[in-house]
């Protein structure tokens, strides 16, 4: 039987009055690339937040691996969406990379050579080496998804989850990245992605959360991504074809 | 007392000396502190909390009856500190936006601090003249210990800076990834916060609750045009804050006796000015001439190529053409045309234009190297 990797228990969410969650209970299997599909403000991007403490849920407990998340963050790795940022801050390429290793540093203490030679790894393999220097604002939409991801992969985690990687990113950048989720996943790691582009979750991932509020089902892509399901989720009728 | 004189007597006289330290030191501290306010968008917080100020610096008068100024000061960080936690504190739980809670909570201690000023005044104490000069300050009155207060601070601002380098810079620049790692955001902003209104406090008696925020943002404002690394902009807006300091202070003592806090606004105001003019990378100047240049290439390059076009359609490529058929086209200018002369790429003979051999190479490579440079 494969291990649990995160376990939600009755997670509800809510911004003033109105819940934003209605008790999530999921079980997200270890080694899966995990798609959250649902409408907008069906709560996709409220529920990666939740899990990872950025917001209090009114109720409901998160583990990771059998284990309460404050007591298992540095497992959890985190890609926030482009858009959450100012890029126009003065730093460079590098530097936002080796933001990745702050949190195995803990308090005060600086990143040394060992974290900056990480930190270029991790440049490497999304293929940014040669924008190091760069400074942020000078680098495009794809290429500023690709540093924040290069800032996750530095924290060498468990458990990715990824806040709509692909949103506004070229095609290229597209492949560059779901080639990377696909080899953490091959190395045995779980990534949970927001996802907005129904026609290409067949494609990309083998398991899917449908999520509106409540969560409507979550299982392997090939059982559950079917017209009932994508109907129930988005509230009108939906046509897809799946390649056997 | 004109200028040469005042350099004189900033080594030689005490009063002096000790009121341009004061200034500069002041401006350092609120410089480097300014640097995280304006990154942080938190720009209109240090105007908050100086107004905020005002209040505790009438009751710590009311409560004492001297004018003391640190036990003031120590009235104005106070009811600042309560100023600043009561916006976060708006901002997290209701729905107003940040904009409303900080102008909320500046014209309400502010106008209850003049509401104290004034029953202050009428009061049958001799004592209470004066308190009225936090309001535009008044760098005339620092002595030593003002100074040595000052330098105090700094060097503690200066140590809990290097100490928490990382985690302020994280969390400038995402504090919600910050969380992530397990930093406690609440504690880091809580200290950066603490310390911008520590430095208010300071400049209080210096600059005054009106224009302390200026000495805050103008010092950071000029610093990020001129560095895209955040050490660099922490340092230069010291070093700008420093500067506007020491040479408000020398201006308006060689003037007239000018106040000397609007004086060292103003100052601030022109390394601002000068920033955005005249930064190499973000200033406006610059990024003119860039503009226009490019427009120039791009319109020669233009030129280039529709002669190109036409060039290819004849079997010499230097066939000659009259002005008026390139007109007809695309009203091409003779100055574009003159200009190409002068590279020799292209041939005027008579009134009959035609490419020539240097001309059609640079041609035939441009749409190649339009493609390279957008790669």
């Amino acid at each position: 039987m494969t291990k649990i990797a995160v376990q939600i228990d009755d997670l509800t969410v809510a911004y003033n009055y109105k819940p934003v969650l209605w008790d999530i209970d999921l079980e997200i299997p270890e080694g899966v690339l995990m798609a959250i599909v649902g409408p907008n403000g069906a709560g996709k991007s409220t529920l990666i937040k939740s899990i990872l403490g950025i917001l209090k849920p009114i109720a409901g407990s998160v583990s990771i691996y059998n284990k309460p998340y404050e007591k298992q963050r540095q497992l959890v790795a985190y890609v926030p969406q482009k858009g959450s940022v100012d890029w126009d801050f003065p730093t460079t390429a590098l530097d936002v990379v080796m933001m990745g290793t702050y949190g195995s540093l803990g308090w005060i203490k600086r990143p040394g050579q060992k974290q900056k030679k990480a930190a270029l790894e991790a440049l490497e393999k999304v293929g940014m080496l040669p924008f190091k220097n760069r400074q942020i604002s000078q680098l495009s939409g794809g290429q500023q998804q690709r540093i924040f991801l290069a800032r996750a992969l530095v924290q060498n985690a468990s458990i990715y989850f990824m806040d709509e990687p692909f949103q506004g990113v070229d095609a290229t950048t597209e492949i560059a990245i779901i080639n990377i989720l696909k080899e953490l996943r091959k190395a045995g790691k779980t990534v949970i992605v927001v996802h907005h582009d129904l026609q290409t979750v067949p494609e990309y991932f083998d398991w899917v959360t449908f999520l509106n509020v409540k969560k409507i089902a979550t299982g392997p892509v090939k059982d559950i991504f079917n017209d009932d399901n994508l109907t129930k989720t988005y509230g009108i009728n939906y046509k897809v074809s799946i390649q056997e | 007392m004109d200028l040469t004189e005042y350099i004189k007597l900033v080594f030689t006289d005490y009063t002096l000396r000790t009121i341009t330290l004061g200034t500069a030191i002041l401006g350092a501290v609120t410089g480097m502190l300014g640097s995280f306010a304006v990154l942080r968008k938190q720009s209109l917080l240090g105007d908050a909390i100086s107004h905020a100020a005002l209040p505790g610096i009438a009751i710590a008068f009311l409560i004492t009856g001297a004018k003391d100024s640190n036990i003031l000061l120590l009235g104005a960080l106070i009811s600042g500190l309560i100023g600043t936690f009561w916006i976060r504190g708006i901002i997290s739980k209701t729905h107003l936006k940040s904009d409303t809670a900080l102008g909320l909570i500046l014209s309400l201690f502010f106008g209850f601090g003049m509401l104290l000023l004034t029953f202050i005044q009428k009061q049958p104490n001799a004592n209470q003249a004066g308190l009225d000069k936090y309001l535009f300050g008044q760098a005339a009155t620092l002595v030593e210990s003002d100074v040595w207060m000052m330098a105090i601070v700094t060097g503690l601002c200066l140590f809990v800076l290097l100490l928490f380098w990382k985690e302020f810079k994280i969390l400038l620049f995402d504090a919600d990834y910050t969380k992530t790692l397990g930093f406690n955001t609440k504690l880091i902003d809580i200290l950066i916060t603490s310390f911008i209104v520590l430095a208010i406090v300071l400049g209080l008696q210096t600059v005054g609750v009106v224009l302390m925020s200026a000495m805050l943002l103008a010092p950071a404002a000029a610093a990020r045009q001129w560095t895209n690394s955040l050490s660099i902009m922490v340092f230069l807006s010291a070093i700008f804050g420093a500067f506007s300091g020491v040479f408000g202070t020398a201006i308006s003592a060689s003037q007239n006796n000018l106040s000397t806090g609007p004086v060292i606004v103003i100052i601030a105001g022109v390394f601002v000015l000068v920033s955005f003019i005249f930064s190499p990378s973000r200033g406006l100047l610059f990024k003119q001439i860039r503009f226009l240049k490019n427009r120039r290439d791009l319109q020669l390059h233009k030129t280039l190529a529709f002669m190109f076009r036409i060039a290819e359609t004849h079997e010499n490529i230097s066939h000659p053409h009259a002005i008026k058929i390139l007109n007809n086209f695309q009203g091409f200018t003779k100055r574009t045309l003159q200009k190409l002369v002068s590279k020799n790429y292209v041939k005027l003979d008579g009134t009959m234009w035609s490419l020539t051999e240097k001309g059609f190479k640079i041609a035939s490579n441009l749409y190649n190297q339009q493609n390279n440079n957008n790669e």
